[in-house]
Parts: C-alpha cells; sequence; structure tokens
C-alpha cells in the first residue's frame, strides 16, 4: 500500500477550507483543516503533515506568522501560502522566509495540482511510492496486445528489453497491426508508466493544427483561443509521447521536431514562457522512411534521430496460429458491449478466417467480428455472418502461401477460374499475351480441376 | 442502483440523449431523466459570473430526500468552488450528488472549432468520473482509468474512458 500525503489547510474562512478539503480529499490526500493559526500549530505539533496550504491574512496569528513557528519545529516543512491578489508582495517575502510557493485566490486547478506535486515531489515522497510499485510489478501487456505465435514472442521480447531503456523506439508496421498497442507496452513497461503515454496522429492534422497540438497554445494566440491549452509535449513530461504516422509530417515540422526532441524545450504557439519537458519519444509509421529520405522528403539527420530501435510488428497473414485467440478476445470484448450471448464461432467461419488474407490486419478482423456479432442470430458466429464476398485475391485456401511464385501461381488460377478458362479473357485481364499465359499453367502445373 | 440524470439550465439535448444512450449501454440499470426545478440564478456569483457549485448540491440535496439512487446534475452554465477558478465538477464522496458542467468541454474555447463527439466523449469521462466519487471512488493513478485527475481539459483527453480493473468494482452494475 502507498502511503497517501498528509495535508493541512489553514483558512479562516469556513468555505475555502471545504472547498480545498474535498478537492484535496477527492485527489487521494489525508486531509485536515484548521481555522486559525493557533489551532494549526496544535496540529501540526501531534501530528507531521507532508504540506501545508496557509491563507496569508488571518484573524490573529498569521499566515507568515505560522510560516516561521512551522519552520522552527521543521525547517523543511512544505508551506504553500494563499494569498488574495493585493497580497502578493507580502507573499514574495514570504518566499525568502522559506515558503514553497503561493497561490493567487482563486487560482487555476491546473495550477493547484502542479504546485502541489512540484512540492511532493521535493521531497521526494511520490518517487519514493512509484518504486515501491515498480518494484513488485511484474512485466506487463495491455490487455488488447493478443498473439502467442513465434512472431509476436519475438516482439514482446525487443518491447521488454527496450521498455526499462529510455531508448527512442520506431516502430513499423502494416496499417491495422497494432503499432499503437505496442507503444502502450514499451510505455508500461518503463519505469515512466506512471505518467502518461500520449499519442499524437501526426497524419490526420494539417501543419497548423499539428503545431498547436504538440506545442500547446496561449490564450488568445489564435481567433477562437479563449483558453490556453497545454501541448501534447507538455502533457508527455515524465511521460511518453507517441507521434503515429511519423513519415506523413510537414518539412517545417520536421525541423520544429527535431529541435524538440534534442533540447526537450519549446514555447507555446504565441507564448514567451520556455517550457521544459522530459519525455521519451516512440513514433510509428507504414510507410518506407528511408525512401523518403532518399527523395528528399524526409529529413536524413531527424531519421537517424528516430530510427535508433526498430520493432517490426508482422502483418495478421504472417502469425495466422494467432487468429483464433484474436477472434475469441473480440467476441469477449463484444458480447460485453453489446450484451449478447455469443460465445464461439463455428469451425466453417473460423477456417474462413484463418485463411483470408487480412490486408486490413487485426483492425479489420476486429471489424468483422463485430459486424457478424451484430448481424448474427445463434450463440455462433457462423459464415454467412462475416462481411466477406467470396473472392480469391484475399484467400490464400492451400495454406500458406508465402513466396511470390505461389502468390502468382494462385492468382493465374483464380483468374482462369473466374473466367471459365476463356485463355484470351484471362490473358486480358491479366494484361499479358496468351503465350505467356499458356507459359505460366505449364510452368505452374495448373489445371481446370484445379480451385 | 438507479442513476438519475437531472438537466440544469442544459438545453443540448442532442448531446443528452447520446449520453444517455452510451450509459445505458454501459449500465445494467435504467438511467431516469428527473427535472429538479431549481432556479440557478439563486447561486450566481456576479463577481465571478459563475455559479457556486456546492450550494447547488446542497439545494438539490433537500430536494431529493426520496429518491434511492445517484443522482447527477448537468448543466451548461460555468461553475466554481471558491479558490479555484473553475471546476467541471463536483460530486459528494460516498454521497448521492453530483453536478457536471459541459461548459468548458466544449472544444470551440480551446481551439475555436466546434467538435461534436469530442464533447460527447469528454461528457461521458466526466459524468463517470463525478459517479465514480458518488461510489466513493477517489482518483485514480491509472491514466487508462476515467477516474485520473483532470485539473484541465488535456487531462479529460488524455485519460481513459472507462475505469481500471480497480476501480470498476466499487461502481455497482457497471458493465464494462
Amino acid at each position: 500500500m502507498s502511503k497517501r500525503e498528509k495535508i493541512l489547510i489553514v483558512d479562516d474562512e469556513k468555505i475555502v477550507r471545504e472547498s480545498l478539503y474535498h478537492w484535496f480529499e477527492e485527489d487521494n490526500y489525508e486531509v485536515e483543516t484548521a481555522e486559525d493559526g493557533e489551532i494549526a500549530l496544535q496540529k501540526y505539533e501531534k501530528g507531521k503533515y507532508d504540506i501545508l496550504l496557509v491563507d496569508m491574512k488571518m484573524p490573529g496569528m498569521s499566515g507568515l506568522d505560522l510560516l516561521s513557528k512551522v519552520k522552527e519545529i521543521d525547517k523543511d516543512a512544505l508551506v504553500i501560502l494563499i494569498t488574495a491578489f493585493a497580497s502578493v508582495p507580502t507573499a514574495i517575502t514570504a518566499l525568502k522566509n522559506g515558503a514553497f510557493d503561493y497561490i493567487t485566490k482563486p487560482v487555476d486547478p491546473d495550477e493547484l495540482a502542479h504546485i502541489v506535486n512540484k512540492a511532493l515531489e521535493q521531497r521526494a515522497l511520490k518517487i519514493e511510492n512509484i518504486q515501491l510499485k515498480e518494484n513488485i510489478d511484474e512485466i506487463i501487456k495491455p490487455d488488447n496486445l493478443i498473439g502467442e505465435s513465434y512472431q509476436m514472442r519475438k516482439v514482446y521480447e525487443l518491447v521488454y528489453s527496450v521498455a526499462i531503456t529510455d531508448t527512442t523506439v520506431i516502430i513499423r508496421g502494416e496499417s491495422g497491426t497494432g503499432k499503437e498497442l505496442v507503444a502502450k507496452a514499451v510505455h508500461i513497461n518503463s519505469s515512466r508508466k506512471y505518467f502518461p503515454i500520449i499519442t499524437v496522429n501526426c497524419g490526420a492534422l494539417s501543419e497548423s493544427l499539428l503545431e498547436s497540438e504538440l506545442f500547446g497554445h496561449e490564450k488568445g494566440s489564435f481567433t477562437g483561443a479563449q483558453f490556453k491549452r497545454k501541448g501534447k509535449f507538455e502533457m508527455a513530461d515524465r511521460g511518453t509521447i507517441f507521434l503515429d504516422e511519423i513519415g506523413s509530417i510537414s518539412p517545417k515540422m520536421q525541423v520544429e521536431l527535431l529541435r524538440v526532441i534534442e533540447k526537450k524545450q519549446f514555447n507555446r504557439v504565441g507564448g514567451n514562457e520556455l517550457i521544459k519537458s522530459d519525455f521519451r519519444v516512440i513514433t510509428a509509421t507504414n510507410e518506407p522512411l528511408e525512401e523518403l529520405v532518399k527523395a528528399g522528403k524526409f529529413r536524413e539527420d531527424l531519421y537517424y534521430r528516430l530510427n535508433v530501435f526498430t520493432i517490426v510488428i508482422p502483418p495478421l497473414r504472417e502469425r495466422r496460429d494467432d487468429i483464433p485467440l484474436l477472434v475469441n478476445f473480440f467476441i469477449k470484448k463484444f458480447s460485453t458491449a453489446m450484451n449478447k450471448k455469443v460465445k464461439t464461432v463455428s469451425k466453417e467461419a473460423l477456417d474462413f478466417l484463418m485463411n483470408y488474407n487480412w490486408p486490413g490486419n487485426v483492425r479489420e478482423l476486429e471489424n468483422a467480428i463485430e459486424r457478424a456479432m451484430v448481424v448474427g442470430k445463434t450463440d455462433s458466429i457462423m459464415v454467412e455472418d462475416l462481411p466477406f464476398h467470396l473472392s480469391g485475391n484475399n484467400f490464400a485456401s492451400d495454406g500458406e502461401v508465402k513466396t511470390l511464385a505461389a502468390m502468382e501461381r494462385k492468382f493465374i488460377l483464380n483468374t482462369l477460374n473466374e473466367n471459365g478458362w476463356n485463355i484470351s479473357k484471362t490473358a486480358q485481364i491479366l494484361e499479358i499475351d496468351r503465350v505467356t499465359l499458356y507459359n505460366k499453367i505449364n510452368k505452374y502445373n495448373l489445371s481446370k480441376n484445379e480451385y | 442502483m438507479n442513476i438519475f440524470l437531472a438537466p440544469l439550465r442544459f438545453y443540448n439535448t442532442l448531446l443528452q440523449q447520446n449520453l444517455i444512450t452510451e450509459l445505458s449501454k454501459r449500465f445494467s440499470s435504467e438511467i431516469n431523466v428527473i427535472d429538479l426545478n431549481i432556479d440557478l440564478d439563486e447561486f450566481f456569483s456576479v463577481d465571478r459570473k459563475q455559479y457556486f457549485s456546492t450550494q447547488i448540491i446542497a439545494e438539490a440535496i433537500k430536494l431529493t430526500d426520496n429518491l434511492d439512487g445517484k443522482i447527477i446534475m448537468l448543466t451548461d452554465v460555468d461553475i466554481f468552488v471558491p479558490v479555484l477558478t473553475f471546476i467541471f465538477g463536483e460530486a459528494q464522496l460516498n454521497g448521492k450528488h453530483a453536478l457536471l458542467s459541459v461548459c468548458r468541454l466544449h472544444e470551440e474555447f480551446y481551439s475555436g472549432i466546434s467538435n461534436d463527439n469530442l464533447l460527447l466523449e469528454r461528457t461521458i469521462k466526466e459524468f463517470l468520473h463525478e459517479l465514480g466519487h458518488c461510489y466513493g471512488l477517489r482518483h485514480c493513478i491509472d491514466w487508462d482509468c476515467v477516474m485520473h485527475s483532470s485539473p484541465g481539459i488535456e487531462e479529460v483527453d488524455i485519460k481513459g474512458s472507462t475505469f481500471c480493473r480497480n476501480c470498476i468494482s466499487k461502481v455497482e452494475g457497471y458493465r464494462y
């Protein structure tokens, strides 16, 4: 069990004490209140508090007096002063006398949370708790990262070996293979796991939106920006930023990105304050970055900065053994969500799923199961529930079709069968001459009775 | 356990309907809409141009003695508690009442661009969050959990949209 931090709120206004009491109580603190400096001092002498929030202006003992007395008892005591705007100069004096910081009423919730967290981290209380948890936690993977095939076990090995380092990772794989899940697996097995992993889909945003999304903006920095917004790099402080579809960012953003990754500091759009953030970078792409570099579309220096440790996720067609596991996982998932009593998949339907080529990978399989469960009428998924038409092109019905020659053989055979072995028509569709088609038929030993 | 949704000066009927549809999928209990007939003007702060959340909840407590269940009020107006500039919502920890304001969940205040899907997503998260407090849940350290604290809109967006394994056990009738 981690220890709950103890906080003492000292304010003569009942309403202020109550508001702060509830706010910190919900935030998992052990909270006590005192209505004046005397009572606060008595409480402080009896039991140690990790942090004190003290109003500057109180009848009797002032906040400044209380600060001095508390510091006499414990010179490391963390005291945050609450001031009205008018008493800011006094609060600054208080800082010189050992107060940790001050807040001006009313305070932005985000700022209050930030100041309190900063104070506690200074005493390393939170860090100790985190370290305690890290020692007892075992290696974990996200619940929905499914697969026990040899290929996926290799992926897990890479994930676990790189997670404990702070190395930049690039995840490569076709669309729908689960790159985000692998990024998450790296994050939750790293020392950063108690801080967030922030995902940014770089391909979905225009250059200006991406800039604002990544770096944040100040209030009024553009029309409609009524409130400031922290950027994704800021939110990823002590956590991980996952930049998906990295190959699609503009040359200008590539420069910005390189700078922020190297310096770990930036300005919000329309702001002057230099924001520092300690983040780990994980990127993903299904594009051939090397070719983009050669074509001058992706900066070489950024490429080398990102391409430190690569994890390649195999397409689903190369790990068919995982299909039954994935199917069962999705059935369970959608049964709960749809409140349906579907429990299994028929043998015919599973054979069908095992032989399909899955160009859209796991995401396509998930969609197929979801659709089947919507239209299905029984407690088992049947072939007719699946959203496919029997087209030869996406099937590897005779088992593992892995080589180019095997694919070509299968494709030619399917086209011949679809066209009733009409050689002229088939050759026309395949855009080859009839002689070449005959040669292929002989080469692959194709016959009319074969399907 | 019944869940009551009480709109207070809340006029986005489409959002309300979509919220109920989503909650109905997630909870085994029915989501009932009730009218509490609270005059919010009484709780308006002229200085702050916002409504005092704690006092609204106190008024709701007086009016709902006979109701058995959790009562989540939903409003469009901007709400506050003293000391803080604003709050998204307030709840009675391990109690019956909560108030949620969607005012600062609107994306147009941050980017100038309206986004109804994002508004619904944020509303669902914050509704579950306040309801979780009513079931006695405090803030969770898991960023994938809807009970993670969200002092700003950025945290609302990055935290998960459902309860983590630890928190879910405390929320009655929650399916997933």
